[in-house]
């Protein structure tokens, strides 16, 4: 159907994918962290439908709703350990939960 | 069409750039649901309609609703907008920034230097991903449902409130 | 019958472990049940299938439990293998051993570990049963690792007193030493039949070697230092008078059931081999002959009444090795089956003398007791009778009577060794009656506290009357001429072939023999009970006590192999206290210890530095994918 290089599709989700982590690594607030690894597993289902789409084949589009099931389950397991952390600390600063310190 | 992918393509990037660069998390989803669409629409081009659809439903829609809702809970003011704007100082964003690119520079060129065959992608559509889904990936799926439900006990679990706290170091440091 | 084999084991070691596991909550009657009631059976069972034996009169009986384990071709079963060399064994130990329970029961009664005690004895009974049923060597060596350890654990009984967990750690120490030569043997048993079947390894060793080939001899003499580790002999013998820092009855068991006999059973068993290897056949002789007179002489200076037991059994079992070494397999047997009942005897009857004088061992503060402790002297007079050889009416007689016969009858043997035997014989009977007198008569210089009840008499009763009547199954050619024991164990064991027409010269020798054990007994009457003078004038002679101490040393073996071993060894330790090897050691555990303070640094508790941390792990592998 499309004749868009792969290259191209799979540089997209690599950007994506960078600027997710960038994020991750920058950002202390911790619901910040959380959009950024939305961001990453976004870009990496990306990744998943370019490939299928390159080789015409319904995995890629498989393993992106794996994905996607995954991403869900995650965010409302983060979202309630984020209130956990708010309601214990009375903060959203990642750095605040550093008693596991070495 | 290839037209639509790249300017699709470059409005993703462009509102994740904004998404990570702004200080106020209601502006910053808002981004983040225009990246989400505007990824919705790169599946459309590459012909994963149905994918785009999902795209659309639980990433831009169940998700991002998800995470206002617990903003909303929290209770967040102007003064956290400051101190976000006090957190990103270029001591912080310098070294993880050049790692990523560092990494981005290598994914490039690993995607540059291989050579892939040159293939006639077709559209797939929904009824070939769901054979496919029912078909070989039946474990998958179970599993999918068993994560899910792990997921929703996990919430729950967590998400009640304790009157209580629950430990002597958090108790500690919330005194102190 | 021949079914319940495997239940003669099995039932000592049920018993332990029942004791083990469940004894601290048992009531001591039911203890005592399991403790004596265990090896009961097993003594029940084995006369059972002694009788069904006799008169069935089969090659052997055969049981497979089940396969041990199979790994390239090895594949040792947990069998057992019982003909007649085994049934006397097994005779011995089951039932010596319940008498020795019996008695037990009242000598340790006072004791704490009470439970324990019972435990390690059925364990010990239950490995001896093992060694001498095994139908492979593998299994045999299982069963003579277990009666070491057993009696580490019995020697150190009383662990709480330093001098105890000394002489259990010696006893271990000193038969490992023996242990590791024998496994070695083994190694190459293995090596050269591809098994270590003991059957196959005797019907087989005579097709594969000459008498006298070089592998055999060498397997024979690693396999004889096992057995001299294990039986006490000269020069493994220093642990074995140490060992009388066990309980009594424990002493007892080693030295008349289990253990120390553990060595002749090994050579009588292997006889093939040894028969193939005459220059160990003849130090096997040789040690016997050396052991049976240092011991002998060692036992004559003793004051503690039970190291002159332990220095009489090694002087025995030299006996038994000497037999061994010129052949004569079943009066080895014999003399081990006699010795058994009187030596047990004798220590049953030195346990219950020390239970009377509260714990006391010393014979000089001894004296007397004949009147005060009936039962105990006429057992003690017979065991004493036994061990001394006292013509026609004693057990020991018979045995040991066979055995000088041979030394000179026998094809293999020497007049020099049948000199070392008849002096050691002049010697024992000196010793033993000496132990008697300064027992038993004299003045009395130690309260008798503790009257020995039937748990103690009983034993003592059967004991004698076996150690008076057991020489009955086996008499000389012109005396009687009874051989039911040799025919009993001829299928087994070759009867040594005798020299043609010695035998006139049998009743010379015989007569000989009786006045030697006669005079011994008159010397020690003279100078220890008659005239006090004559002692006297002994210990003011400087030579002769410089003897005597030497002799009460041991022979100096102790100091000796502190001198030549332990010393250097330690001395050596001790430059090398800073190990170099040690020293590479601790440079790595201070290396991981550095990385280990370097690393802990990292883990701050900031999750985006663990993050961060993950991106330089994934920029680090994919430089390396893109480089190579």
């Amino acid at each position: 159907m499309s004749n868009i290089p792969m290259e191209a599709g799979l540089l997209l989700a690599g950007i994506l994918f960078m600027l997710g982590m960038v994020s991750v690594m920058i950002r202390r607030n911790i619901i910040f962290m959380l959009i950024s690894v939305e961001i990453m597993l976004n870009a990496a289902g990306l990744a998943f439908i370019v490939a299928g789409s390159h080789w015409a084949q319904p995995d890629g589009q498989i393993m992106f709703i794996f994905i996607l099931t995954m991403a869900a389950a995650e965010v409302s397991v983060g979202l309630a350990l984020i209130l956990q952390i708010y309601h214990q600390l009375k903060t959203l600063d990642s750095d605040a939960a550093n008693f596991m310190k070495g | 069409m290839e037209t639509t992918f790249y300017i699709a393509g470059a409005v993703a990037v462009i509102a994740t750039i904004l998404v990570i660069m702004s200080y106020n998390l209601i502006h910053a989803l808002l981004y983040l649901v225009v990246s989400f669409l505007a990824v919705a629409v790169v599946f459309f081009t590459l012909g994963a309609t149905f994918m785009a659809a999902l795209e659309v439903i639980i990433y831009a829609g169940a998700i991002v609703v998800l995470i206002i809702f617990v903003i909303m809970m929290l209770n967040l003011t102007y003064e956290d907008v400051q101190q976000e704007r006090s957190w990103m100082k270029p001591s912080v964003w310098i070294g993880p920034s050049i790692l990523s690119f560092v990494l981005l520079a290598e994914l490039v060129y690993m995607v540059v230097a291989t050579e892939a065959p040159q293939t006639t992608g077709a559209a797939i559509d929904a009824k070939a991903v769901g054979l496919a889904l029912y078909g070989p990936y039946m474990l998958g799926v179970q599993l999918c449902g068993i994560l899910l439900m792990a997921g929703i006990v996990g919430a729950y679990h967590l998400g009640r409130q304790k009157k209580k706290v629950v430990h002597r170091f958090l108790e500690r440091s919330a005194a102190s | 019958m021949a079914a319940f084999l495997w239940l003669i084991p099995a039932l000592p070691f049920a018993g332990a472990l029942l004791l083990v596991l469940l004894g601290s909550r048992l009531p001591r009657a039911l203890v005592t049940a399991i403790g004596v009631g265990s090896v009961g059976i097993s003594a029940a069972i084995t006369l059972l299938l002694g009788f069904e034996y006799l008169s069935e009169r089969p090659a052997f009986y055969h049981q497979e439990l089940w396969n041990w384990f199979n790994v390239a071709g090895f594949s040792p079963s947990v069998a057992f293998h019982l003909d007649a060399l085994s049934m006397v064994f097994i005779f011995v130990i089951t039932f010596v051993g319940f008498l020795i329970h019996v008695y037990s029961t009242e000598y340790m009664a006072d004791d704490p570990d009470y439970t324990r005690f019972f435990a390690c004895m059925n364990l010990f009974v239950g490995s001896m049963l093992v060694l001498v049923l095994a139908d492979n060597m593998l299994l045999l060596y299982l069963g003579w690792e277990g009666v070491g350890l057993c009696s580490y654990l019995l020697i150190g009984f009383w662990y709480k007193e330093p001098a105890n967990g000394y002489a259990a750690r010696k006893a271990f120490l000193i038969t490992r030493v023996g242990d590791t030569a024998m496994a070695i043997g083994l190694f190459m048993l293995f090596q050269t039949f591809g098994t270590l079947h003991i059957q196959t390894i005797s019907t087989e060793a005579v097709q594969v070697w000459e008498v006298g080939t070089q592998l055999a001899v060498i397997i024979a003499f690693l396999l004889l230092g096992g057995a001299v580790g294990k039986s006490g002999q000269l020069p493994l013998q220093t642990w074995l008078p140490d060992a009388m820092a066990g309980p009594t009855p424990v002493s007892a068991l080693i030295h008349a059931a289990t253990m120390v006999t553990a060595g002749v059973y090994l050579i009588a068993r292997m006889h093939v081999l040894f028969e193939l290897a005459p220059a160990a056949q003849m130090a096997v002789a040789v040690i016997g002959a050396v052991t049976l007179l240092l011991a002998g002489c060692a036992a004559l200076t003793q004051y503690d009444l039970k190291r002159v037991l332990a220095y009489s059994t090694i002087s025995q079992i030299g006996y038994m090795f000497l037999a061994l070494g010129v052949g004569a397999w079943s009066a080895a047997v014999f003399h081990f089956m006699i010795h058994g009942f009187f030596k047990a005897l004798l220590f049953l009857c030195a346990g219950a003398i020390i239970l009377a004088l509260h714990h006391e061992q010393d014979m000089r503060r001894m004296g007397g007791l004949q009147k005060k402790l009936p039962v105990v002297f006429w057992t003690f007079l017979i065991g004493a009778a036994s061990l001394a050889a006292v013509p026609l009416v004693s057990a020991g007689f018979y045995s040991k009577d066979q055995i000088l016969w041979l030394q000179l009858a026998g094809e293999n043997g020497s007049i020099w060794l049948y000199l070392a035997a008849l002096l050691g014989a002049f010697i024992t009977s000196v010793y033993t009656f000496r132990m008697v007198f300064l027992t038993f008569y004299g003045d009395s210089k130690t309260h008798v506290g503790h009257q020995p009840t039937l748990a103690i008499r009983l034993p003592l009763i059967v004991l004698a009357v076996l150690s008076l009547a057991g020489g009955f199954i086996e008499l000389p050619h012109n005396f009687g001429h009874v051989v039911l024991f040799s025919d009993f164990l001829s299928p087994i064991l070759p009867a040594v072939s005798v020299v043609p027409d010695f035998s006139r010269y049998e009743w010379m020798l015989q007569l000989l023999a009786a006045t030697v054990s006669l005079s011994g007994i008159f010397i020690a009457y003279l100078i220890y009970l008659k005239k006090p003078d004559l002692r006297a004038s002994i210990h003011r002679s400087d030579t002769a006590m410089a003897l005597h101490r030497f002799w009460h040393s041991g022979w100096g073996f102790d100091k000796l192999y502190d001198m030549l071993l332990v010393r250097p060894y330690v001395f050596l330790a001790k430059i090398n206290k800073q190990d170099v090897i040690d020293s590479f050691y601790t440079f790595i555990v201070r290396l991981s210890e550095f990385f280990h303070l370097l690393f802990a640094r990292s883990q701050n508790g900031l999750l985006r530095h663990y993050v961060m941390g993950i991106v330089v792990g994934a920029i680090m592998i994919l430089t390396i994918t893109i480089l190579l």
